[in-house]
């Protein structure tokens, strides 16, 4: 199998443009294990990463909103958000096409997707690669599920894209790693942003790290106006988290960090899974 | 209602700098081919921040019109709240307001108060 890397991280713009805002031990503390992330990463040697993020209005808007999307382009270019403002300087990220292509043609087989040859990444791609891939040097399949205009996909076609991104790097001969960004609870860009229910976090890490199908789409805990009571309209971004569960066909999660950062919105999160325990 | 034709605007022009240059020269032209009330020009012209979070504007598209103005993050996270005290709650969309208008959600740390964003 093709599958060399899983693992989930928070992508909210503050953790790089309002650095300098934070408790610097904590936020220290969690660059480490961004970083570390990382390193983890680019040892297992992947041909491409797939990033799964949910967007933010950067390509896709109500006027032809697509629940899950993938990209298919040579390069892309982000952020698309000011650079200062996101403290990430704008740049060309390299994509592979042909690598695209073929893992989009795989996956259809199980989940009905857009494609884009065009796509501008926001936060939600750059602020994990600038921790991740540091030097842009490994290509990127960007992905994106909707979490951000409802109606929303349910759950469980978030669960199903997942084991269909799982049956395409079995079917690959590349080495591919996925990476979910998101999340967890957090009311971001809002006069809440900086609340963060960490119990619900933990909880959901909790079900994440034991892979556990029926605890990640229990339909009490998780329905969209529980989630939105909850964990705030940042909370359905837990689809990204799922779908990397899915992908991982089982294996068991570790969580390096997560601990609430207010001025970031989140509680701020790097998990993996171990894929030898699948 | 037209918060989708307030969105769609906001969404064009984030996302096109040759749209931002044209909206800086002449805001009211650009304006001009989208389905808006005259509530909805005013709130974006001015910018008031307040007022399009009250109509319903996802923040998730509003904070960067406010980064596109200079507005400071904690200043547009308090034009928000001064945006609630003033006209009332979000009349629609996901982004309502959740907490207390005096609550201290997510205070700058003591180490880097006065520094600049
Ligand atoms: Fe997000």
């Amino acid at each position: 199998m093709s599958l060399v890397f899983a693992g989930v991280c928070s992508h909210a713009p503050g953790i790089t443009g309002r650095a300098h805002m934070a408790d610097p031990d904590v936020r220290d503390r969690f660059y480490e294990a961004f970083r570390q992330m990382g390193d983890d990463l680019r040892a297992a040697k992947p041909d491409a990463v797939v990033i799964i993020a949910a967007e933010h209005f950067a390509n896709f808007f109500m006027n032809n909103m697509p629940s899950f999307a993938i990209g298919m382009a040579d390069s892309y270019e982000g952020p698309i958000e000011d650079p200062g403002w996101l403290g990430i300087e704008r740049r060309q990220v390299p994509g592979n096409r042909d690598i695209s292509q073929r893992f989009i043609t795989e996956v259809m087989k199980g989940s009905d997707i857009a494609y884009a040859e065009e796509w501008k990444f926001d936060h939600g791609i750059m602020v994990p690669l600038h921790f991740l891939t540091p030097d842009y040097d490994i290509p990127v399949i960007p992905v994106n599920i909707n979490c951000q205009g409802p109606p929303l996909a349910p759950l469980e076609r978030a669960w199903a894209f997942g084991e269909s991104m799982r049956r395409a790097c079995e079917a690959m001969p590349e080495r591919i790693a996925i990476i979910g960004t998101g999340g967890i609870s957090h009311w971001p860009a809002t006069p809440d942003s900086g609340k963060i229910n960490e119990a619900w976090d933990l909880d959901f890490m909790d079900r994440w790290c034991r892979n556990d199908k029926d605890a990640l789409l229990d339909a009490d805990a998780y329905n969209d106006l529980q989630v939105y009571s909850d964990a705030g309209q940042g909370g359905f971004e837990i689809r990204t988290y799922l779908t990397v569960s899915a992908a991982a066909g089982g294996a068991q999660g570790v969580v390096h960090f997560c601990e609430p950062i207010p001025i970031f919105a989140v509680s701020c999160t790097v998990a993996t899974y171990d894929l030898a325990s699948a | 209602m037209t918060l989708y034709a307030v969105q769609k605007f906001l969404y064009e022009l984030n996302r096109t700098p040759a749209m931002q240059s044209a909206y800086t020269a002449d805001r009211h032209a650009v304006l001009e081919p989208f389905d808006l009330n005259d509530e909805e020009v005013a709130a974006l012209v001015e910018p008031d921040i307040g007022k399009l979070f009250h109509l319903g504007v996802n923040g998730q598209i509003l904070m960067h019109f406010a980064a596109f103005h200079q507005i400071e993050w904690q200043d547009y996270l308090q034009r928000m709240r001064d945006g609630i005290a003033t006209y009332g709650p979000v009349r629609e969309g996901v982004y309502a307001m959740t907490t207390g208008l005096d609550d201290v959600i997510a205070p700058v740390h003591s180490s880097s108060k006065g520094a600049s964003s």
